[in-house]
């Protein structure tokens, strides 16, 4: 098995990226790295342009090494990873539409971002201005007799975020779903270029509302990294507070509302009582119930005074009370379980090749948790256990959110205990050169990835991956051959960010 | 179940429960927007959520609204599965290009008399979006907008306290008119 390493030694190191590094390779090395992503011996972790480069981080499957690759390419052309490795598919497809450089061999070439609506082509890159060609959208087909299509969305029906569902069924059996996104795009990564931090921090912590924090975080630790930045030792704790705050509120609320998807109303009002009982917490200790533009590069700003650490202990000692009652219930409601027990399962292989985080990739195999696997700290010094299970189905989902709730109550238990004493920031000092650095910070969705150079002060560029990306390809797979009625369980249990994917 | 369900039979409900001097006035609050939707609407008032590119932070709250503090379907307030359904758009995020169109053709489904509420900073004038390659702007910059509540994202209460000056708006507009 060839190890990073060896890739590592054959590229042209870059100075000033840290904590992980980063090469420059040329397209026969750039080849072999997709060739072991083929292989499964390697993990993607992303993938981004720039406007005459391309960058993929990788990551071997012990989560021991981690390494960005680039490839120069003056031509726009680079040879294409996903047509051996179909995780890259999408984010190939994105590198297009945004900066104009084509993937040869890529097996599929349509639009990703580009609803051909933004009056410009390859925004990022070399612009040209004026529409897309204008081509309809094919859709893949899905041909037999009998079969019919049902289209969803944009607009769903839900109180969600917007994409386009298109269905292709056999009576009530789901045979194809293809899903198209992009709605939501924004153009935040070309929003960031020549952003000072804190502008870029804000924008950050916009990308994906229901983990503000954790992009927050995520961007914060990349520009320390990059900086060469140590934020204070309170403000590291209270960073994981924040982060375990977030991950609470989002797995109760979403534990609620699997079970609402399932017409069991009653775990989800209890369950939304619970959310808001975090919310309420959250908003009296940090000033903001989602606890947004709180964790800035350098530290936090606002502090946890006696009263707020008061106000949390009181939140998390009342649903360590009230939680078990309704895990009870949801292990004891039959007709619930039988919707939720065999429904939408993915595949632990499928997992694998996408590298899928988060409760997705540990309900089906996978036992990555950046928390755990990288040990940022204060984790490497708090005692979690990270639940794995092998069932795949939306029961096994929901069973990783509970256990993920309960260990989530004993974390931010330890953290208030331990909280050290001292400064919220350290200063972020002159730094004119370019310098390049690199976060994963786990979220409640899963990993979240930024990347980013820093030049006087300023963005030169960022990109953000969500989780979501290695999540939503597999939530396709997972539909097939359940009935059209079981898709909002499957697709509740995903709970992909539209917002974090389209950027 | 039975056990949740008989606990829920003697504890008090949560709405009444609310602590803080805020919880007092989201209850005055949200007794006064039932009243002027019941003038209105007969207690009815049918809202439909369209997210027109937003980060989802405003969605958050909103759901936070059906939950048992502020329950707002106790005064007739219901979030609807359809524009056809609804009296009011309740509209999010910045208006992004790819979903300008997408919000157009929900505005024209919704029947007349409509009200459209834009939700959130972005929603205003597309906060820290603005000026981006791929966003429209503001709400307004797509269709008329009869009521904006700031925040990022409102609070529920905001957002209830918003409901009721656009319900008083609406109950002047229907004297004059």
């Amino acid at each position: 098995m060839a190890a990073l390493i060896d890739l590592m030694l054959k590229g042209h190191k870059v100075q000033q990226h840290g904590p992980w590094p980063r090469v420059v390779v040329d397209a026969q090395q750039w080849e072999f790295a997709a060739g072991e992503l083929q292989q499964g011996r390697w993990g993607l972790l992303g993938l981004w342009g720039e406007p005459s480069t391309v960058h993929m981080a990788i990551m071997d499957p012990f989560a021991t090494e981690i390494l960005v690759v680039s490839l120069d390419c003056p031509d726009r052309r680079y040879p294409s990873v996903g047509r051996h490795h179909p995780p890259a598919l999408r984010l190939e497809r994105a590198v297009n539409d945004l900066f104009g450089l084509s993937a040869q061999g890529l097996p599929d070439t349509r639009p990703w971002l580009d609803h051909d609506r933004w009056g410009v082509r390859f925004p990022s890159g070399d612009r040209i201005n004026g529409p897309s060609q204008a081509m309809p959208y094919r859709f893949l087909p899905a041909e037999g007799s009998g079969l019919h299509q049902i289209a969803v969305g944009p607009v769903h029906a839900g109180i969600i975020e917007p994409g386009h569902f298109r269905f292709t069924a056999s009576g009530e059996t789901v045979v194809r779903l293809e899903q198209r996104l992009g709605y939501t795009h924004k153009g935040v990564e070309q929003l960031m270029i020549g952003a000072s931090l804190e502008r870029a921090v804000q924008l950050a912590g916009r990308v994906s509302g229901d983990s503000t924090v954790a992009y927050a975080y995520a961007f914060s630790k990349a520009a320390e990294a990059a900086l060469e930045l140590g934020a204070p030792d309170r403000a590291v704790w209270l960073r994981a507070l924040l982060a375990e705050l977030e991950r609470l509120a989002n797995h109760l609320g979403d534990i609620g509302a699997i079970c609402n998807d399932a017409s069991f109303a009653l775990m989800h009002a209890h369950c939304s009582v619970l959310r808001e009982s975090v919310l309420r917490a959250s908003g009296s200790a940090f000033g903001h119930r989602l606890m947004r533009d709180i964790i800035v590069p350098g530290g936090v700003i606002g502090d946890l005074d006696d009263a707020g650490t008061e106000i949390i202990q009181a939140m998390a000692d009342n649903i360590r009370l009230r939680f078990p009652a309704l895990v009870e219930l949801y292990d004891n409601t039959a007709s619930l379980q039988d919707r939720t027990v065999d429904t939408g399962v993915l595949k632990p292989a499928l997992t694998r090749q996408y590298a899928a985080g988060g409760y997705i990739g540990r309900a089906s195999g996978r036992s990555f948790d950046a928390r755990r696997a990288l040990a940022y700290p204060p984790y490497d010094s708090l005692s979690f256990e990270v639940p794995v299970l092998s069932e795949g189905d939306v029961n096994a989902r929901v069973w990783i959110r509970i256990r993920e709730v309960e260990q989530g109550l004993s974390l931010i238990d330890q953290i208030l205990n331990r909280l050290p004493e001292g400064r919220l920031m350290t200063p972020a000092g002159d730094r004119s050169e370019a310098r390049e650095g690199m976060a994963i910070v786990e979220g409640f969705r899963g990993d979240v990835l930024v990347w980013l150079r820093l030049r006087d002060g300023r963005i030169e560029r960022c990109h953000m991956r969500d989780p979501s990306w290695f999540q939503w390809p597999l939530l396709e797979a997972v539909v097939e051959n359940n009935i059209v009625a079981d898709f909002p369980l499957c697709n509740k249990s995903f709970n992909c960010s539209y917002s974090g994917h389209d950027l | 179940m039975r056990k949740l369900l008989f606990d829920s039979l003697f504890r008090r409900p949560f709405t009444e429960q609310a602590p803080s001097a805020d919880g007092a006035a989201v209850i005055e609050l949200a007794t006064m927007v039932g009243r002027a939707a019941r003038r209105r609407l007969g207690r009815s008032l049918s809202i439909r959520e369209v997210d027109a590119g937003s980060c989802n932070g405003c969605e958050l709250e909103i759901h936070a609204l059906n939950n048992a503090y502020y329950d707002v379907e106790r005064f007739g307030l219901r979030f609807v599965a359809s524009p056809r359904h609804a009296d009011v758009l309740m509209v999010t995020g910045p208006v992004t290009k790819n979903m300008r169109e997408a919000l157009e053709r929900t505005y024209h489904a919704t029947p007349n008399p409509k009200w459209v509420v834009a939700i959130g900073d972005c929603a205003r004038d597309g906060g820290c979006f603005a000026g981006s390659y791929a966003v429209v702007g503001g709400v307004s910059d797509v269709i008329p907008v009869d009521l904006h509540i700031a925040g990022c994202p409102p609070n529920p209460t905001d957002m209830l306290q918003g409901l009721l000056a656009l319900l008083e708006r609406v109950d002047i507009n229907a004297v004059t008119t």
